[in-house]
């Protein structure tokens, strides 16, 4: 066990001893380093304001993808390479402020005006020039690219025309020129061992190993565990809470695995969202456009799948989804390992079938079946980067023109996500025609009472989720008209997946 | 002049340098200030306990109403309608009632969680409906008449009543609220705030420390966006902290949490606008009727000019011959409400396009053929209700170009054929214009001053009232200074607004900032060109009209000397070089007691082409192509106006359709985080967007090298998208009955509209 968090900066290696186990990545950076540049606009990982970019050793390279650094917790920077704003400028040989090629085109295509958000949409933009450098980077990659960032003065359609520009260009910096160099320090400073590092306000843990993990837990089981901190951290910067103890479960080597098990889809639970999301889609299609408007590129590269999950959030855009395609979660503990169906992990609003000593391990997507039509949709007041006022997901199975089996579940609609019983048996073993959608639509009316809030209203609720169903039965049928709106965000039309799992960023 | 430039801080924004008031380096013995709140809409406070708020470790002190040694108001007309911190009575969740500070603003928050108030609940009135009913006013009702209304609405061949709904906005400016005061000698203060509004922060805070206005100096650098949020809400934050400073004798610094932001700062005025309408068969307003009731919230603030406002602008581009406005101003039990873009502007334009929209509906005709039918006139048909006379009506020309260049006719053709074969999916296409009167309608806010020292190097120091909040005005202000003096622009230093250099300014508002700073700014260059002239007259012997002043030069004959040059021989030859110069915006003059005067000096236009796309299953749209024209006269700076104009244009939308501010039934605001309000992202904006400035721009009246003002008016061609999506609801529908969607359109609002027979 060691103590010391260690990670670069400006091309120097930082050792934190003693570090508070919930002090933020911008609290450091502002407080502590007078780096400025960096804003903070939200304290909630939803302006995108503060974006900073992590580095990761990946594939003999770096991998840079940004992150939101008003929710990260600092001691996780552990082993990675700290990018902000100031890193982007370097000084020629006159000792010129020369900019980066992203910081050039923003100022060119007039893409700041009060300011205050463009640090955070250069570091976005910045990883975007680092990611699929190989590929053209087209309007639908820089909307997702960059959704996670919100300006209010410029309407964004100047920062677009920078993006185009910046992107369009070669793609070669003064990161891309010392990439060994930086290669080589992140290489001195990964260590194998749990990484435990306490200061007067707590503890906080780094495990590598699932065992590790396991054991931690046994001996802390009020312990918070943390991946992405996509919802933890507001806990700190909303609610003001003191952490004791955390456990972050970002290093664990067997959460971040990825495996095809041939009957069954693996998906570690501290894998986050831009890793997953080729590997889902490539088995359903169906849920790429839904991941994509998992909060932003920020929050997708910080957020898992295990932690939305394991959470319990009643609306939780991918178990609707996973639920309805009948997905399993396996749940460890020092006492081993047990399965259960994933419908079964959510009993109540805020009470999930997690024992003490437990953490959600994978969750398991399985082979679909044969003739399986399925579709999962959200509705939200904004397109992207928002919660849910509905999430619904349709799994049927068609034998000669019979429905033989359908799991449809809904997210939004209950305190938990939850399947519409009445409306799959209205479907099952009837004729999937629109006679039997209008019945199973009138049958859902029985399998929710939904609430009233800001996101939407029962009623609306209701409809909405009546009508989805109309939808998926219209989009499976291959109607001769559009049936979704645009055609940005449809599959098929998306940017491509490469092996860095990108979403786009 | 009238060139492309870039704003002057782009470098150092996108360099991550530009300073903020947060990040201004921080006196080594700095306190943290916060804030707590009301977590009730209306209530008696019986006690409040703030010991283990004090006991707090790290705590250094607290403060509640006692301590304020002056006034405890913030009220911008001192009203004493809204205090800084509550006494004895609650009005609204989220309104202060203590401070303290402490060594670290996280100690600060924590202990700010742990005062013990007791309450004595009181029934609140939480929405307009409510106050409406029980006659619930911040300020007297107002009625702007003309002609005889209900007469001609009788008269007329055809009669539409209706009601649409407005809904509130939050500014979201990226930088929150932030103020950071230090003590100096003689208990003099330094504010460092995020203020449209330097003056008034300045004598708020002097009021409530009991001093004289010179005591208190207020420096504003920048401001990380504001869209009025900042004109008067930034003020209880300065005043806190300076109390605090007072009392400590240690600098003290408050920046707002987004949430608590969201929850105790004011908002756009939501509006329920009912009206009664009477027209001919070409679709001809004779007569009409306006109910105008807005949600002002606890107090006054600047609800009066904006109810006005919105009452000047209930005819947009068109002339009402008959016409009555009324206008409720409500007290509800929620945040006082305050200036927003626009500025009640839009509020008031939404409603006639309504009604515009419904004659359409009902006769069966294109809306744009009804807009055309009653726009003013350019001499006829020309004088507005409030009855100035409009001398500057560019709109019939910039319509007809707009449709050519958008091929609006072709494309609305082409959206009902492709309707005709998709259920779902629907497209819709509106055109609306847009006329925003340029002026305060306070007549004696258009003032303005500005400082101007030109240094023996050459080098210029600008200095002026206005606040650089993104919109651009100081790169304008220092292009005008530039060409005067003919000089390069990076000869101009741009400083800090600073109340100590320019005294008793306005905010930074109503779209003025250029027009009349930029004028100011001329006039005190003018003073020291002047001088320079004289001077040189007097040394080289040549009549000053010879002298040109050319590319950092000044030449006459064979005489030519470099700008700095002349700088230098005029300081030996003892001449000032430094000049204030003021402007007051000519002709404007108003009566409230007969609602008539010229309250504007002229008139910004612009139109838009919007086109959506709507999910009839879920109610989810999508602008799909916008087609933009404005006139910004002879524009200072095409690239910032256009900024502008895109900025303001999304910004309208946003209200228009995403942004819901919701309350729920105990008066508690539930979308206090940009987790729940919804802003536009860059997905949101259309694929085609195509925005230019009008190229026969040129203001009638001698402003600021003929430009027109642009920071408002562009958020009201938003309009457009709101009326595309109820012409796919009209048109799905069917009917002669426009649907009655409010704003914003939610997928929610939209499906409950398609849906209403059901």
């Amino acid at each position: 066990m060691h103590d010391t968090v260690r990670f670069i900066l400006a091309d120097q290696v930082e050792e934190i001893r003693n570090c508070d186990p919930t002090r933020t990545v911008l609290e450091f950076l502002r407080e502590d380093r007078d780096l400025k540049g960096t804003k903070e606009g939200c304290a909630e990982g939803d302006c995108g304001a503060c974006t900073v970019v992590i580095g990761e050793l990946h594939d003999d390279g770096i991998r840079y993808q940004a992150v939101n650094s008003c929710i990260q917790f600092l001691a996780t920077l552990d082993g990675k390479q700290l990018v902000t704003v100031e890193d982007l400028t370097k000084a020629d040989r006159q000792g010129k402020t020369k900019l980066h090629a992203v910081q050039q085109a923003m100022l060119e295509q007039d893409g700041s005006q009060c300011g205050f958000c463009t640090p955070g949409f250069v570091m976005s933009l910045f990883a975007m020039f680092h990611n699929n450098r190989e590929e053209p980077t087209g309007r639908v990659d820089i909307e997702l690219g960059l959704a996670g960032n919100l300006c209010r003065c410029t309407g964004y359609a100047p920062i677009v025309r920078a993006a185009e520009q910046a992107l369009s260009a070669e793609r070669s910096d003064h990161f891309s020129g010392r990439e060994q160099h930086i290669v080589d320090l992140l290489k001195s400073i990964q260590s194998t061992g749990t990484l435990q590092t306490s200061s007067e306000n707590g503890h906080f843990y780094i495990p590598r190993t699932l065992a590790g993990l396991c054991k931690l837990l046994e001996t802390n089981p009020q312990a918070v565990l943390v991946a992405g901190a996509t919802d933890v951290g507001l806990w700190v910067t909303k609610q003001n809470r003191r952490l004791e103890t955390v456990i972050y479960v970002g290093s664990v080597e067997e959460l971040k695995q990825i495996r095809d098990a041939g009957e069954y889809l693996s998906i570690g639970a501290a894998v986050t969202y831009t890793d997953a999301a080729g590997d889902i889609s490539a088995r359903y299609p169906a849920f790429l456009p839904l991941i994509q408007r998992i909060g932003g590129t920020q929050v997708r590269n910080a957020g898992t799948i295990g932690g939305n999950i394991a959470n319990g959030s009643p609306i939780g855009d991918m178990p609707p989804g996973l639920i309805a395609i009948g997905a399993k979660l396996v749940l460890q503990s020092t006492q081993g390992q047990r399965v259960c169906d994933l419908e079964d992990y959510f009993i109540s609003y805020g009470k999930q079938d997690l024992r003490a000593g437990e953490c959600v391990a994978q969750v398991r997507l399985p082979m679909p079946p044969e003739n399986q039509l399925f579709a999962v949709y959200k509705v939200s007041k904004r397109f992207e980067q928002d919660i849910s006022a509905v999430c619904g997901a349709f799994a049927v199975q068609i034998e000669d023109s019979t429905i033989s089996n359908a799991r449809v579940c809904f997210g939004g609609m209950a305190e938990t996500p939850k399947r519409a019983k009445a409306c799959e048996q209205a479907l099952e073993g009837k004729t999937w025609n629109q006679e039997t959608i209008n019945q199973a639509m009138q049958a859902m009316l029985a399998d929710f009472t939904p609430l009233t809030d800001m996101r939407a209203s029962a009623s609306y609720r209701m409809q909405v989720s009546q009508n989805l169903l109309q939808r998926f039965f219209l989009e499976q049928t291959a109607v001769p008209y559009p049936v979704r709106l645009g055609l940005r965000h449809t599959p098929g039309n998306e940017v491509s997946n490469n092996d860095k799992g990108g979403t786009g960023d | 002049m009238h060139s492309a430039i870039g704003h002057d801080s782009a470098s150092k924004h996108v360099a991550g340098t530009a300073v903020y008031v947060d990040d201004i380096t921080e006196p080594s013995n700095l306190l943290h200030c916060y804030f707590g709140t009301s977590p009730l809409a209306h209530a008696r406070v019986l006690s409040m306990d703030l010991s283990a708020v004090k006991q707090y470790p790290g705590v250094v002190r607290t403060m509640t109403a006692a301590d304020i040694p002056g006034d405890n108001e913030i009220s911008p007309m001192h009203k004493f309608d809204e205090p800084v911190l509550a006494e004895n009575l609650v009005q609204f969740e989220g309104q202060p009632l203590f401070a303290v500070v402490a060594k670290s603003r996280t100690i600060a928050r924590r202990a700010a969680q742990l005062a013990r108030v007791e309450y004595e609940e009181l029934p609140a009135i939480l929405d307009i409906e409510t106050a409406l009913a029980k006659k619930s006013f911040v300020l007297d009702p107002h009625i702007l008449q003309r002609g005889e209304p209900q007469t001609a609405i009788t008269a007329a061949p055809h009669r539409l009543k209706g009601e649409v709904f407005t809904g509130g906005q939050d500014h979201f400016y990226l930088e929150g609220q932030v103020s950071m005061a230090i003590p100096n000698e003689d208990g003099d203060m330094l504010i460092l705030t995020s203020s449209q509004h330097p003056s008034e922060v300045q004598h708020l805070v002097a009021r409530s420390l009991g001093k004289p206005i010179n005591a208190v100096t207020v420096e504003v650098r920048r401001i990380g966006g504001a869209f009025g949020g900042k004109e008067t809400q930034a003020a209880q934050w300065a005043i806190i902290t300076a109390v605090m400073a007072n009392m400590t004798g240690r600098p003290v610094k408050l920046r707002l949490d987004r949430d608590d932001d969201m929850r105790s700062t004011g908002k756009r005025h939501d509006f329920q606008i009912r009206y009664d309408a009477g027209f001919d068969d070409e679709g001809r307003i004779l007569g009409i009727e306006f109910i105008h009731a807005l949600r002002c919230g606890i107090s006054s603030d600047l609800s009066g000019p904006i109810a006005d406002r919105a009452m000047f602008h209930s005819d947009n581009a068109y002339y009402l011959p008959n016409i009555s406005i009324t206008s409720f101003r409500c007290k509800t039990n929620t945040v006082s409400n305050t200036a927003f873009r626009g500025f009640g502007g839009p509020q008031g334009m939404v409603g006639i396009e309504r009604v515009i929209d419904a004659i359409a509906q009902q006769l069966g005709k294109d809306p744009l053929t009804i807009r055309k039918a009653n726009l003013y006139g350019v001499d006829k048909r020309n004088i507005t209700p409030y009855k100035m006379v409009i001398r500057d009506n560019v709109l019939p020309g910039l319509i007809s170009e707009l449709e050519a260049s958008s091929r609006y006719k072709e494309r609305r053709q082409e959206i009902f054929a492709f309707n005709r074969n998709s259920p779902v999916i629907r497209k819709g296409i509106a055109f609306t214009p847009a006329k925003f009167g340029i002026s305060f309608t306070t007549t004696f806010l258009n003032q303005a001053a500005a400082l101007v020292h030109v240094y023996k190097d050459g080098s210029v120091h600008l200095n002026h009232g206005g606040t650089e909040m993104g919109q651009g005005l100081m790169i304008k202000i220092a292009q005008v200074v530039a060409e005067e003096f003919q000089i390069d622009l990076d000869r101009v230093k741009i400083s800090a607004t600073n109340t100590g250099k320019v005294p008793n300014t306005s905010a930074t508002a109503a779209s003025s900032g250029t027009d009349m700073n930029g004028m100011a700014a001329r006039a005190a260059s003018r003073k020291i060109k002047k001088r320079l002239l004289k001077f040189a007259s007097k040394k080289f012997d040549v009549a000053a009209a010879e002298f040109q002043f050319i590319n950092n030069r000044v030449k006459a004959g064979d005489i030519d000397i470099s700008f700095a040059e002349l700088a230098e021989q005029a300081w030996l030859g003892r001449i000032s070089l430094s000049a204030t110069g003021f402007y007051k915006t000519p002709k404007i003059h108003y009566d409230p007691q007969t609602s008539s005067g010229r309250p504007f000096l002229y008139f910004a236009y612009g139109a838009a082409v919007s086109e959506v796309e709507v999910d009839c299953l879920t109610g989810e749209s999508q602008i799909t192509r916008v087609d933009i024209l404005y006139d910004a006269g002879k524009s200072l700076n095409p690239a910032i106006d256009i900024g502008q104009i895109e900025g303001g244009f999304v910004q309208g939308a946003g209200w228009l359709t995403s942004e819901e501010v919701w309350w729920d039934t105990e008066g508690r605001l539930r979308t206090h985080a940009p987790s729940t309000y919804k802003i536009p992202t860059c997905g949101d904006i259309p694929t085609v967007f195509n925005v230019c400035l009008w190229d026969k721009g040129r203001n009638r009246e001698k402003t600021i090298h003929r430009s027109k003002a642009v920071g408002e008016p562009p958020l009201m061609l938003a309009i457009s998208v709101h009326s595309a999506i109820n012409q796919v609801i009209a048109e799905k529908l069917g009917g002669k009955t426009l649907p009655s969607l409010n704003t914003p359109a939610t997928p929610e609002a939209i499906l409950n509209c398609l849906y209403a027979d059901k």
